[in-house]
């Protein structure tokens, strides 16, 4: 069996900024990309305007469509399959994947990046589906000229609310505080449009519905005073938590879940293995910033790999001076 | 090559409804970044299961009947039929261990 320099877990921007550092290092990576998920978050985004370099905005898939080419241009493998299983103790770090295939590798860089935050309430899976949605740009064409709620009060949360408005007849943003948490040029065009409605103090009690929405039950957070929202469907944008429940117990996490790395470095507390992206990122959580350290994390593994052993690294050519 | 061949409102009857052997209906659209996301595994299923399953796609956008037939309101979603009735349904996209379990069952 081949050993590999660098495997990376994950193809969002940190997965494939590494894959492309890592490449054009000579390190040829594998990238275990994920069967569904490749490409990660931005691939059920539409326009992306904040990434540099993209006057008239870039959109999500595009961009990462993008990325993956870049990478394998200068060599990176990218197999479209899960990682199901990784053992990082080793010197060999070994990642097996859905299709039964094992990769042994020498460094690690984790970018499993984050998975939607559920509202945790016991009839949301009940519903998923059938009115529950994380997903805007996927089912919004299914709510023609209803009445829609979103969740949450960030960035994706105006993103939803905003392009659900080209296809619901109303949209009510439900946010649990009386300010977004959202960029400015977001919220300002969230409250300036006619269709979005906000549910200040707002947080979702119950979602009503046999077997589809039929209705949300809201509590008001400062007078815990319900009232009925009349809506047929719901779109979840509270928030994202990190994809580490495949590492948990081998690299330190904190108490979230996030992989704790020796910033600025990407080094986690396991000898090979970094980490980047929105797996390791409380606050930030952009495309540019997972990127970012998705650069620095191959930077890390090569440093790290052209310290071990000469046996592991190609025959350097040695100038001998008396 | 058996692939996943389109089916339209047009043609659900005799290609689903009508069809001798157990079918599977993706519904999904072009826009919908986690149904191009299976697309590809659908179509490895298509093959490996050629002559047992039928697996058969259903464009949203252009095909309301079905959609409204299938009450979707969200997409990928993955209709099982047996005899024309349909068995079960998966929605949203999955690693292809869970649909291939999913035609197993369809099949037993």
């Amino acid at each position: 069996m081949s050993i590999q320099e660098v495997v990376i877990v994950g193809s969002g921007p940190a997965g494939h900024t590494a894959a492309i550092y890592a490449a054009r290092a000579g390190l040829t990576p594998v990238v275990v990309a994920g069967s569904v998920t490749a490409g990660g978050a931005l691939m059920t985004t539409t326009e992306v305007e904040n990434f540099p370099g993209f006057i008239d905005g870039v959109q999500g898939p595009e961009l990462m469509e993008a990325m993956r080419a870049q990478a394998e241009r200068f060599g990176a493998e990218i197999v479209p399959d899960d990682a199901t299983r990784l053992d990082l103790a080793g010197d060999l770090k070994v990642i097996e994947t859905g299709a039964g295939v094992t990769y042994r590798a020498r460094a690690v860089i984790l970018t499993m990046g984050s998975a939607y935050r559920k509202l945790g309430l016991p009839e949301e899976e009940r519903l998923s589906g059938h009115g529950v949605s994380w997903c805007a740009t996927c089912d919004g064409f299914f709510f023609r000229e209803q009445h829609i709620a979103v969740v949450g009060g960030g960035d994706s949360a105006m993103e939803e609310a905003l392009f659900l408005t080209r296809f619901a007849s109303k949209v009510t943003l439900v946010h649990r505080r009386d300010e977004f948490r959202a960029s400015r040029i977001m919220a300002e065009r969230v409250l300036a449009d006619s269709k979005i409605e906000i549910a200040w103090n707002s947080e979702v009690a119950q979602i009503l519905g046999d077997d589809r929405v039929a209705g949300l039950r809201l509590r008001d957070t400062l007078t815990g005073a319900e009232r009925t929202l009349d809506v047929t469907g719901v779109f979840v944008a509270i928030g994202h938590d990190p994809r580490s429940e495949l590492v948990t117990g081998q690299v330190d996490t904190d108490p979230d879940g996030y992989v704790r790395v020796a910033h600025p470095s990407t080094a986690t507390n396991v000898p090979g293995v970094f980490a980047a992206g929105d797996l390791v990122d409380h606050t930030y959580r952009q495309a540019i910033t997972a990127a970012g350290t998705g650069c620095a994390a191959a930077q890390d593994a090569q440093h790290y790999l052209s310290h071990l052993a000469p046996a592991a690294q190609p025959a350097p050519v040695l100038e001998v001076s008396a | 090559m058996n692939t996943v061949t389109p089916v339209t409102d047009a043609t659900f009857q005799s290609e689903v409804i009508e069809a001798e052997l157990p079918v599977v209906v993706d519904i999904w659209a072009a826009w919908c970044g986690p149904c191009k996301a299976i697309a590809p595994i659908l179509d490895q299923l298509a093959e490996e299961y050629a002559g047992r399953v039928k697996i058969v796609k259903v464009d949203a956008d252009a095909n309301p009947e079905a959609v409204t037939a299938a009450g979707v309101t969200s997409i990928p979603t993955l209709g099982f039929y047996r005899a024309g009735e349909r068995v079960d349904v998966l929605i949203g996209a999955h690693p292809k261990p869970v649909y291939a379990a999913k035609i197993e069952e369809l099949l037993a």
